[in-house]
């Protein structure tokens, strides 16, 4: 249980160590912040996409690295299940190729106050983890889009959108 | 034992290749590259196949005069491709499977090396020296 608090205080300085400088870096400056949080997790997905389905018989189609992405990854990286999967199959209203996957108790976002006080600063604390699933899925074969998105904070949804090529 | 071992990316262009005997490199080279196609061959009949038929290790590609080359794919389409003197019929294929196994172990700790960008050669001295280990151990 021990290591799972430590990758959290190691993304809490994370964050904080790229907004120290600047706390208010505007919309360029936060959008750069960003985008290397996301550059560091699409590394460590890209290692953790190659070593956790090792032993794994062969996906054979987009659902089960999906699942595999809700199930294996997520209890590799956060000690519990996502909590939802949904498809487009399931809800008409999104677009070919999208999925819906639902945390609604997302570790990195529990230890802030549940509630709106700091919506705000959820998305520094959601890029890692966008930039995770996305290496992940392209070690895995998959090219993709990833967003998240919070309404309330701790649960949170990450929408990936497969780009076919 | 294996006389060449190669790492094949995602995109297909090698990783890593190496033969042993250094004269015939561009035999083996040869070798490797027509066995691209039977791989990508395993790999759709694979999408097919049921349930319990999933497996990464895809066995014997061909079989030439002097050489028998099997195949290995990880779940990131990482292909390893080995060619192994056909005279030394003591190889079994559990043997072969364990070799590709601890080649994709090898492979894997590359991938999680910090200071390696996935796409590029590999030129790490641990994975150079674990495939000299699985070729020495007969020569």
């Amino acid at each position: 249980m021990a290591d799972a608090v430590l990758f959290e205080f190691l993304h809490t300085e994370m964050v904080a160590e790229l907004w120290a400088r600047d706390p208010d870096p505007g919309p360029g400056g936060q959008k750069m912040n960003l985008s290397v949080l996301e550059g560091m997790g699409f590394r460590v997905g890209q290692a953790l996409g190659e070593r956790l389905p090792r032993e794994m018989l062969a996906f054979r189609e987009e659902l089960d690295v999906l699942k595999f992405l809700c199930k294996d990854l997520w209890v590799a990286v956060f000690q519990k299940q996502m909590d939802s999967l949904r498809t487009n199959h399931q809800a008409t209203s999104l677009p070919q190729g999208t999925y819906v996957l639902q945390d609604n108790s997302f570790p990195l976002l529990i230890r802030m106050a549940s509630g709106l006080q700091y919506l705000e600063e959820a998305p520094k604390f959601l890029a890692f983890t966008c930039g995770l699933l996305r290496g992940t899925l392209s070690t895995l074969g998959v090219k993709s889009l990833v967003t998240a998105s919070v309404a309330a904070l701790p649960t949170c949804k990450f929408q990936v959108v497969i780009q076919k090529s | 034992m294996a006389v060449c071992v190669a790492v094949i990316a995602k995109e297909n262009y090698p990783l890593y290749i190496r033969s042993v005997p250094t004269e015939n490199e561009l035999k083996f080279h040869y070798m490797v590259h027509t066995s691209l196609d039977v791989v990508d061959e395993k790999i759709s009949a694979m999408g097919k196949a049921l349930v319990d038929q999933r497996e990464l290790y895809l066995g014997l590609l061909y079989p030439t005069e002097d050489y028998k080359v099997y195949g290995y794919v990880t779940n990131s389409r990482v292909k390893f491709v080995m060619v192994v003197d056909s005279s030394n019929t003591a190889l079994r294929d559990n043997e072969i499977r364990s070799m590709f196994r601890k080649l994709h172990n090898s492979y894997t700790d590359v991938m999680c090396n910090p200071f390696y960008n996935p796409g590029d050669r590999i030129q790490s001295r641990t994975f150079d020296s674990m495939v000299t280990s699985m070729m020495i151990q007969v020569c």
